[in-house]
């Protein structure tokens, strides 16, 4: 028997190289994703790459990482043109790839996680050797994750940092990494993008980095390359930039329209929570104790990393989960979220993720539009016998009215787009005229126009007289709407500031529970 | 009284040795499942194989003289059955639950049906290893006779914990379970795991049907099973995926199915029929205490068609 079992990486590649992508085009079906696309990434280079959603950033990347097969174009790793047909062979290459969701088992250990990504396993694991071998690696890292604990223990900020590990335990000399910092705080970002700058600038790595934070552009990365719409809109050094010329890079001469900031007048307290403690899945306090008023006209934004209890809270919120103790009182009354409840005070909800939680894919858009007043005149009669003509109708209002782009009301609404689903809830929801309105994580996912359109429709609600509630784990977001802001960590509000006195070092510093 | 000098101290030596005996299938068929289960797998098809695997060993036994082919044959009808439930799960659209139900009616009526030339016969029966030797109490005796098939299904129970935790076979089988998507960014292909984690499954279920008719009770008749392989479905859920605790789980199952039976030995006869639903009470009193539709199942792995 060999007593070392360790694992070790092939060694036969240079310690950092660039690579190259010339002329890239893929198109699918009649869609062109990238139109003669060239990137130059330099050994041992920070660059990132940046771009609205569906620029094309992703599809470059996959191409790049043996995921999709460009029509035309070359890739060039380490000065040698190459075929990447698989990400196998990507990763032969020393090319890997942390993606934004995590890729890591939760039920399973780091070092267990960290074995099972090797391209191969032996029959038996001599755990021993494979323990000494990890942490003889670990103590060669900069940063170091504790290799006995489940994954499902660490923080967001440490499940990112193993992600990296793994692709360096694999000896991979070139990442890809596609918008990591999307759910840390802002202090776990920057010390996880410094601890790669610093390997870049050790010439240990090279990195090329999607995002669409200009903060994390300016203050780590070399170079830039920004794509808008399949192409190459700009670049170059950082240095040479600011994020306003990127910004007129990325979005063209599409500017959204600036977000209505009238303010409104201040009135009573509308929504109340009051000691409220929510449970997860697993039984375990998520909401802990969590007190909150919301007064008609004002924004509250809930700011957090994601994972610390704003799920539940939502959840209870909607009428999804049960309270496990506390009080929701809206407009002084007791609230149960009980559908008569939720239409005498004009309780309206944006969940995250609409289609799954807002939404039945398989009904089609009008059917979905009418959720809220299916069972009222006009649509129906004596609540119970339906008007197919007035639903029609009442769906072709709001389709025009908020522009959701659908070949008919009777499409299936899980066949439109992210944004469209997203608008078509907007419709129902704020149709109603809200006078309380909770909304989560809203433009998630969405492109600029959709993004400033729900943005937009949140500030006039608020300036109707709604107390709105704005859960949001992106900070820029909550910053940008909210006239309250505060912190949710834990399952408990650690934090309050009014929106004039937010300091961003001070936010994120609760967000991190310090 | 009917028991001799030791007087009431026979009904727990009944109990405890009961319980050995009726938790060997309890016990085989909860292992199956949990390997099943672990690849992200649900097997309710594990009755009909119990029920296949009890007339197999016991035509097979009879036949050849053998009860140790008898187990053997049990366990590839069990292979039959279970690769048979992977390979259709592993179809697109096809509900593990659906086809487990089904597969369960199938092999109970099978086994029903071609069992029938069976009730008569006499096979030969598994060997038993007499650890009471020491002792001339007649009780005692019967109690420490354990018969060898348990023994290996309690050697098995620790290898398992080994395996899943230091073999390669153990930890891809865990990926799978956890994490479909993990496992295909790995380069594993899940459905095939799941297939082999099904077909293992079915064969540990036949093997715990043959202690059935090679064992205790010891013939074949077509109620042998009264439902013990969906009760150890559920026990696999108490002892949650973890194949040490389903040793105790079915050690506890035992117990309560050898309550009935061991009243009876004493010369208690009032509600025979109450003490014999033990085993059914405790299914519902275990199922209420653990599931809750608040919250998720502490080690489901995540893959889980009724925990996702």
């Amino acid at each position: 028997m060999m007593p070392d079992q360790g694992f070790s990486a092939p060694t036969s590649l240079p310690v950092v190289f660039g690579i190259e992508a010339i002329g890239i085009t893929k198109r699918f079906g009649e869609f062109t994703a990238l139109d003669n696309v060239s990137l130059k990434v330099a050994g041992g280079s920070f660059h990132a790459l940046l771009g609205e959603n569906g620029a094309g950033k992703s599809t470059l990347v996959k191409c790049i990482m043996g995921y999709h097969r460009p029509d035309q174009g070359a890739v060039v790793v380490a000065d040698r043109e190459q075929v990447i047909a698989s990400p196998r062979a990507a990763h032969a290459l020393g090319l890997g790839m942390v993606y934004q969701h995590f890729t890591l088992v939760p039920a399973m250990t780091v070092a267990e996680n960290l074995v099972l990504s090797r391209p191969t396993l032996p029959a038996v694991l001599d755990w021993r050797a494979e323990n000494a071998a990890l942490a003889a690696f670990m103590a060669r890292m900069p940063f170091a994750v504790p290799l006995a604990e489940r994954i499902s223990a660490l923080s967001a900020g440490e499940r990112q940092k193993c992600e990296i590990l793994k692709q360096l335990y694999l000896d991979r000399r070139f990442l890809v990494l596609d918008e990591p910092t999307s759910v840390l705080t802002p202090q776990e970002a920057d010390e996880m993008l410094g601890l790669l700058r610093a390997m870049t600038d050790a010439a240990k790595l090279t990195v090329l980095m999607i995002t669409h934070k200009f903060r994390e552009v300016m203050a780590f990365a070399d170079r830039v390359t920004i794509l808008r719409r399949g192409r190459v809109a700009g670049g170059g050094a950082v240095a040479d930039l600011n994020p306003e010329a990127m910004a007129q890079m990325m979005v063209g001469l599409e500017i959204p329209p600036a977000a209505a900031t009238h303010r409104g007048r201040t009135g009573d307290s509308r929504l109340d929570i009051r000691g409220l403690e929510v449970e997860d899945d697993a039984g375990q306090p998520a909401v802990q104790g969590l007190s909150l008023g919301v007064r008609a006209g004002e924004i509250v934004g809930i700011a957090g990393v994601a994972g610390n209890g704003q799920h539940e809270l939502i959840e209870a919120l909607a009428g999804q989960r049960e309270r496990a103790r506390g009080e929701v009182r809206v407009g002084g009354e007791a609230y149960h979220a009980t559908r008569a409840e939720m239409q005498r005070h004009k309780v309206c909800c944006l969940p995250e993720e609409p289609l799954r939680n807002a939404c039945v894919g398989r009904m089609s858009v009008a059917e979905n539009l009418a959720f809220r007043e299916f069972d009222r005149p006009p649509l129906a009669i004596a609540g119970a016998w339906l008007r197919a003509t007035a639903f029609r109708a009442a769906a072709e209002d709001k389709i025009r009215d908020y522009g959701i782009r659908t070949r008919s009301p009777e499409t299936p609404l899980a066949a439109l787009s992210g944004g469209n689903v997203q608008r078509a809830v907007l419709a129902r929801e704020l149709d109603e005229r809200p006078e309380v309105l909770i909304a989560a994580n809203p433009c998630f996912g969405l492109d600029f126009a959709a993004t400033a359109q729900i943005r937009t429709e949140l500030l006039a609600a608020r300036n109707r007289g709604a107390a709105v509630l704005l859960i949001s784990s992106d900070l820029d977001e909550i910053l940008e709407l909210a006239d309250r802001i505060c912190v949710i960590f834990d399952g408990r509000l650690v934090y309050e500031v009014a929106a004039e006195n937010a300091d961003l070092t001070e936010i994120g510093r609760h967000m991190a529970g310090r | 009284m009917a028991t001799g000098s030791i007087g009431l101290w026979a009904v727990p030596l009944e109990i405890l040795g009961g319980a050995v005996r009726v938790s060997t299938p309890f016990l085989f068929v909860s292992l199956g499942e949990c390997i099943t289960e672990k690849s992200g797998r649900i097997n309710l098809g594990l009755e009909g194989t119990l029920m296949m695997g009890a007339m197999t060993a016991y035509a097979a036994s009879y036949l050849s003289g053998s009860p140790w082919l008898g187990v053997l044959a049990a366990g590839i009808v069990g292979i039959a059955l279970g690769l048979t439930h992977g390979v259709i799960c592993s179809l697109p659209r096809v509900n593990d639950i659906a086809v487990g139900i089904a597969l369960m009616l199938f092999g109970v009526g099978l086994a029903d049906d071609l069992g029938k030339p069976l009730i008569q016969p006499a096979a030969p029966q598994l060997p038993a290893i007499d650890f009471g030797w020491w002792s001339n109490v007649p009780q005692l005796r019967h109690a420490l006779t354990v018969n060898a098939l348990f023994l290996i299904g309690a050697a098995l129970a620790p290898f398992l914990v080994w395996g899943f935790r230091a073999t390669r076979w153990g930890l891809i089988l865990r990926l799978v379970g956890e994490s479909g998507e993990a496992a295909r960014a790995l380069g594993y292909r899940v459905a095939p795991v799941r297939i082999m984690a099904t077909g293992i499954g079915g064969f540990l279920g036949g093997i715990g049907g043959s202690f059935l008719s090679l064992s205790y009770p010891g013939s074949w008749n077509e109620r042998i099973s009264s439902g013990q392989g969906i009760t150890a479905v559920a026990l696999v859920i108490f002892a949650r995926w973890n194949p040490k605790l389903c040793f105790f789980a079915a050690l506890l199952f035992g117990a309560a199915g050898a309550l009935g039976p061991s009243l009876q030995a004493v010369g208690v006869h009032g509600g025979y029929y109450l003490f014999n639903a033990a085993p059914y009470f405790l299914t519902l009193l275990i199922m209420t205490i653990t599931c809750s539709p608040k919250h998720n199942l502490i080690g489901a792995p995540a893959e889980l068609s009724i925990t996702k």
